[in-house]
This record gives structure tokens, C-alpha cells and sequence, in this order.
């Protein structure tokens, strides 16, 4: 993860896109949870935080 | 200088090893998992390159993926972002394999070599080479040339969906990118999915069906006028601008806006399994004429910026033999080479050359006047050994020739008194074409040949064309056509000589009704307007095949044969003895040449094993 996350920073610095980094972490959240709402045991967490 | 270059995740997965720019082993994914287009990471083909060249991962200098994931997902976050709120459903869709895979693509590649390798403890360098580079890669480094244009068209890559590029010495410049959404592959892709064929596979059958339409016809001329002035702006320098209006691929889960691409043609996306109308057909052509178009005018700039006679073509389009004989026709170069892997597949093998020309700044090796892709024979090969197992579990009486010359006989002689016949010999080839290594042979002369093989072997559509592997010596004799064309990539026309007058109305004749009309001493390979997807075969490339050509014509006075590639519908090609023997057993093929044997498929008896490789359905294609 902490290489993960030293190759998109330097991907953003080589781009200057930093109004991605919002969009970029916004994604990342809402697709961690849709991963995890894959899964039956944490749905019901899922559930009640939408 | 030993590289691993790899292309995945999309489709044609695929793994290929160079050692100071020399191939030494290409491979596609799909050839070890028998799924068609296989995406997934190519443990299969990567165990192979590497037991095949002997290499451990901790022997290469670099290992190198055919894109850049991040640019990648910016593209599509940049996309997503200018259309919302629409595209939703599709955001929804795809952000979870972003999230979960794709953009954790150094893991999962560092993950996979594990797996092939367990132990292993240093990983070699990561390379990302955009996706367009590799293509542009793959097409020069490969070639003869030591300066080049470079023109590489495909769907998209990260942003770019087409390129023009200058190729010199062990350099490669960009010059010049088209970008997404504007796309010539993807406007092809949009007419392959509303003509009834399924996107990233069927654009060849697109461009088999466009010589059905009727280029006299008046609807023909009307849909050009059509695509031109409502779908795409061409401009003059070959670039174009698709009116996002009548596509949905952007942000949608579907190509196009079914209802208004109805209205605007007059008739509805065609279902997969309806019958072909000529107006179907009259679009076919209308796109095929449009894309030959655009291709030329992207060449004639990539003329006009690099000055240089000579050019390479790489990307999923530069497939569409037609527009590249077209192309060829034009004069504009001088010298035209095309990558045989010209779709994502070669990408693993432009990456490779990319990390080791332009990333460690290599020179190229002495360049002779053929290419580097050794006939693009880089694929597994199998002992006798392994035949005779085979044999043993299926058994099958073996018929073993104790020379090439016995063999070549035998076979020719088969193939003259109208057999088909499975021909399974050396290493395989990297690419969507048979040339000859894993191929399905027949009598051209033959004017039931095309509808056998389509409907009794292929378990194809009737309207699809065979293509024939011509003595390269000879090509002259049956074709218009001037340069080798190893790698059936390019279209020229049937001489003259060889052809027979149409009947009037011929163009007027519905699909099958044409298809009935005998139009040259060689039909099977002969199009319904007098095309032919050549294959030029050379005596230093593929020397076996090159002797089977002679002994027919020995026999027959013609040097030249029906070649499909040996699989069926929905399957990829054939790549180990086993997956001939069951192809053979499931097809109405007559005869089977695998290395020095022959098997009859009169001879096969009725056991469990057989009874099983028949009972297997095809899968639609």
C-alpha cells in the first residue's frame, strides 16, 4: 500500500491533475465499501450507514 | 539483456521474452486456458516464455506491462467526471475492479510472478509503457527498417487511440495523438455491435461481410454520407471527431444509442442470429469504405511529418487487411510492415522492446532484409513423444512417415483428392492468424470447399472467407499483389486470368445466391469481389509448409491452399497435440498431420475418451 500510494503521488506531481486527488479518494472510499458490501458479513454495516 | 514484456486485464493476454532485442518466445494466454481472448494475468504463457528460454525471474533485467494503469484510471475518472450524472451505472460498475485490481496492478503482476516462481526473492524493475508506445514498439523494433514511420490505431489505450510516430535507429518520437473518445476503432467496434457481432471479436466478421455489399447501389453511397456527415468529422489530416451524441461507450454500458442509430439507418441493430439482408451488407461496406479513409489519410500524414518511404503499423485496426492493402496500393510508401500480433496480445511484445531500447537505451541488433519475428513461429513446439501419448489415450492407429518429404507427399496427395486436413507442425503462432503451424488445409480449386469448411469444420457463417497460403514465388501468378505478405495481412485481388465472368446482376444477387456463383479456378479463396487475404509462404521462414506447397503443386500445377486457422468456433486455435486430436475427433476434418504422423479419422473407434472430445458443445463466438 505505501508503494501503492508513493506511485500515485508521483503520478499526480507528473501530471499537476490535483483536483483529481479528491475525486481519486472519493472513489477509493465508495469503492472500498462496495467491495465490502460484497460481502454478507459486514452488509448489514453497509445497510444502516446508507 | 533479458526482458519479460507482458500484456493483461483487457483482452489477449499475453507474455513474450527478448534477449538483447532478439524473440525468443511469444505466447497468448488463450493457448493454455483454451477461453478465447483470455484476459487474465498469463501465468500459462509466462511459465511457458520462461521454461522455454530457461530464464528464473531473478535473471531479467526488467519486466514490462503494455500500459499505464494510473493514466489509465485518470481517463476514466476524467470521463466519468464530464458526463455526470450520467454513467452511473456503468461508474458503479467498473470502480469496484479499479479499487480491487487494476489500479493495484504492480501488486498483483508482483503477485503473479510469485505464484509462477514461489521463493523468489528479488523482482526484477517494473516497467509501464503507454499502451500506444508498445504498440508502436512492437511494430518498429521488430521490422527490417532502420528508420520508419509508424502508424498505430486501436479502441484506446490510456488517452490515446491513435498514433503517428518516427521510428530511428533505437529511438521512437511521438509526434502526433488522436484521443478518447474519438476513436476509429471504437467507431468499427460500434458498427460491429449493430450489425449483430460481438464487440473485440467480430470486427473481423465486419470486414469479411463488407465485399457482400453492393458498392453500386445507391443505400451504399447514402449510409457513407450518413456516417460522415452525423457520426464522424474526418479531417484532413485523418484525424476525427466522433459526435458523442450517437455513442454510449464513453460512460455507457452499451456502444451505441440503439434507437437513434435505427432511425438514422433505417432498420434495427441486427439480432446475432438473424439472417444478413444486403442492406446489413450495404453498411458493412459503407464503415469498411469510411475506415479505409481515414486509415489513408492518417498515413499520408505520418508521410508528410516523417518524410520517410518506409512504415509500420500496429494497433487492433491495423488487422483490417483490406484497408492495409489498400494502403499498400496507394504508392505512399515505399515499404509497409505490419506486426502479425498487431492486436493487444503483441503489446507484451512492444513492451519488452520498448524496455530495452528506449527505457536502457539499447541499440538494436544488425538488422538483414527480413524482420526479427521469425515468421511469427514463436510458439510451443511438441516431440514425437508426446504425439504417440496422445495417440495411446484416444487410440488412434498412428501412421508414422519416416522422412518430411513422405510426409509432404501423403499429404498433398490427401489434400489433391479433396480431403481437409488438420496440420499441426513446429512452434505456434503468436497472433490471430494460422500461417501455417496450427492450421486447417483444403483443396482451393475446390468450389464445395468454402461452404465444407465453414459449416461442416468451422461450424461458422457460410459468408466468411477463406484465405490461401500461396508459394511465395508464385504469388505473383494468382495475385495482384507486390510485396511478401507473410503474415495474411494484407487484401489484393485475384489476377485476372484466374477469374470468370459474373453473371449479369452479379451485384444485385442476394448474400447466399452470390456466394453459389463460381468466380476463379481457385474459389474457395476467392471473395465475392475477387479479394484475398494472402499468405506468402517462404521457403527460410516455414520450410515444412513451403514443401507441402510443392508437392501439390507438383500434383495439381497450382501451389497454393486453402489455410484456416485450426480451431472451432468460439475456441482458440489449437496449441498442444491433445487439443488437435479433440478438435479432430469433434469436426468433420478428414485427416490430422501432427509432426511426422497422419491419423484417418476412418480409422477412430468409438471409446470413452473419444465419445467425451465429441460431446463437448461450441460455444458461440
Amino acid at each position: 500500500m505505501v508503494e501503492f500510494l508513493k506511485d500515485l503521488w508521483s503520478f499526480m506531481k507528473a501530471r499537476r491533475k490535483w483536483w483529481l486527488i479528491p475525486v481519486i479518494l472519493v472513489v477509493l472510499l465508495i469503492g472500498a465499501l462496495i467491495i465490502f458490501a460484497e460481502s454478507s458479513a459486514v452488509g448489514s454495516f453497509i445497510y444502516t450507514l446508507f | 539483456m533479458k526482458i519479460l514484456g507482458i500484456s493483461a486485464y483487457y483482452h489477449d493476454a499475453a507474455a513474450a521474452v527478448i534477449e538483447n532485442g532478439e524473440i525468443l518466445a511469444a505466447a497468448q494466454e488463450e493457448w493454455f486456458t483454451r477461453k478465447k481472448h483470455d484476459p487474465s494475468f498469463p501465468a500459462g504463457a509466462v511459465k511457458w516464455c520462461l521454461n522455454y528460454t530457461g530464464f528464473s525471474i531473478e535473471e531479467l533485467d526488467a519486466v514490462a506491462f503494455y500500459d499505464k494503469p494510473f493514466l489509465k484510471f485518470e481517463r476514466l475518472l476524467e470521463t466519468y467526471y464530464s458526463y455526470a450524472p450520467k454513467g452511473i451505472a456503468s461508474f458503479v460498475r467498473s470502480m469496484p475492479v479499479w479499487v480491487k485490481e487494476k489500479l493495484f496492478l504492480k501488486d498483483n503482476l508482483k503477485r503473479g510472478l510469485k505464484q509462477i516462481q514461489p521463493g523468489i526473492r528479488n523482482i526484477p524493475k517494473l516497467l509501464f509503457p503507454e499502451h500506444h508506445l508498445s504498440h508502436a514498439a512492437s511494430a518498429y523494433y521488430p521490422s527490417s527498417f532502420e528508420e520508419a514511420a509508424i502508424l498505430t490505431v486501436d479502441g484506446v489505450g490510456e488517452w490515446a487511440t491513435a498514433s503517428i510516430c518516427h521510428g530511428k535507429g533505437h529511438r521512437i518520437e511521438i509526434l502526433k495523438e488522436l484521443r478518447f473518445p474519438h476513436s476509429l476503432g471504437l467507431l468499427y467496434s460500434a458498427f460491429t455491435y449493430f450489425l449483430g457481432f460481438r464487440v473485440n471479436s467480430g470486427e473481423y466478421k465486419l470486414m469479411g461481410l463488407a465485399p457482400y455489399g453492393n458498392p453500386e447501389d445507391e443505400e451504399t453511397r447514402i449510409f457513407v454520407e450518413k456516417i460522415k456527415s452525423n457520426l464522424v468529422d474526418i479531417k484532413p489530416d485523418g484525424s476525427i471527431w466522433l459526435n458523442q451524441a450517437w455513442f454510449s461507450y464513453a460512460v455507457g454500458l452499451r456502444m451505441i444509442k440503439e434507437q437513434k442509430w435505427a432511425q438514422l439507418f433505417g432498420m434495427p441493430r441486427r439480432a446475432p442470429d438473424a439472417l444478413l439482408d444486403q442492406r446489413y451488407c450495404n453498411l458493412a461496406l459503407a464503415i469498411q469504405q469510411v475506415t479505409e479513409e481515414v486509415v489513408l489519410k492518417m498515413a499520408q500524414t505520418a508521410r508528410q511529418l516523417t518524410g520517410s518511404p518506409n512504415i509500420c503499423l500496429a494497433g487492433g485496426v491495423a488487422l483490417n487487411c483490406v484497408a492495409n492493402g489498400k494502403l499498400e496500393k496507394s504508392g505512399l510508401f515505399e515499404r509497409i510492415w505490419i506486426q502479425p500480433a498487431a492486436g493487444d496480445a503483441g503489446g507484451a511484445l512492444g513492451a519488452a522492446f520498448a524496455a530495452q531500447h528506449i527505457y536502457f537505451d539499447q541499440p538494436r541488433p544488425v538488422l538483414s532484409e527480413h524482420d526479427q519475428m521469425k515468421g511469427a513461429y514463436t510458439g510451443p513446439e511438441f516431440a514425437d513423444l508426446e504425439i504417440e501419448m496422445v495417440a495411446r489415450k484416444y487410440k488412434m492407429p498412428t501412421h508414422r512417415y519416416p522422412s518430411e518429404q513422405a510426409l509432404v507427399e501423403r499429404v498433398a496427395g490427401l489434400l489433391a483428392d479433396g480431403n481437409v486436413v488438420g496440420w499441426f507442425q513446429g512452434r505456434q503462432e503468436f497472433g490471430p492468424r494460422a500461417l501455417g503451424s496450427r492450421s486447417i488445409l483444403g483443396d482451393a480449386r475446390n468450389p464445395e470447399m468454402q461452404r465444407k469448411l465453414n459449416l461442416k469444420i468451422k461450424f461458422r457463417e457460410s459468408f466468411r472467407p477463406f484465405a490461401p497460403s500461396v508459394l511465395s514465388e508464385d504469388a505473383n501468378d494468382f495475385f495482384d499483389l507486390e510485396p511478401a505478405s507473410p503474415y495474411m495481412l494484407l487484401v489484393a485481388q485475384v489476377k485476372e486470368d484466374h477469374c470468370r465472368n459474373l453473371p449479369e446482376g452479379y451485384n444485385d444477387l442476394p448474400l447466399k445466391e452470390k456466394l453459389d456463383v463460381r468466380r476463379s479456378d481457385i474459389p474457395a479463396v476467392t471473395h465475392v469481389d475477387f479479394s484475398a487475404r494472402v499468405q506468402t509462404v517462404h521457403q527460410d521462414t516455414n520450410p515444412l509448409y513451403h514443401h507441402l506447397l510443392q508437392a501439390f503443386k507438383r500434383l495439381t500445377g497450382y501451389g497454393l491452399l486453402v489455410n484456416t486457422s485450426f480451431n472451432v468456433r468460439g475456441e482458440p486455435i489449437v496449441c498442444t497435440p491433445e487439443d488437435a486430436v479433440r478438435c479432430f475427433i469433434r469436426t468433420d476434418m478428414d485427416f490430422l498431420a501432427i509432426g511426422n504422423f497422419i491419423f484417418d479419422k476412418k480409422e477412430l473407434t468409438d471409446n470413452i475418451q473419444v465419445l467425451q472430445a465429441r460431446a463437448v458443445t461450441f460455444q458461440p463466438d
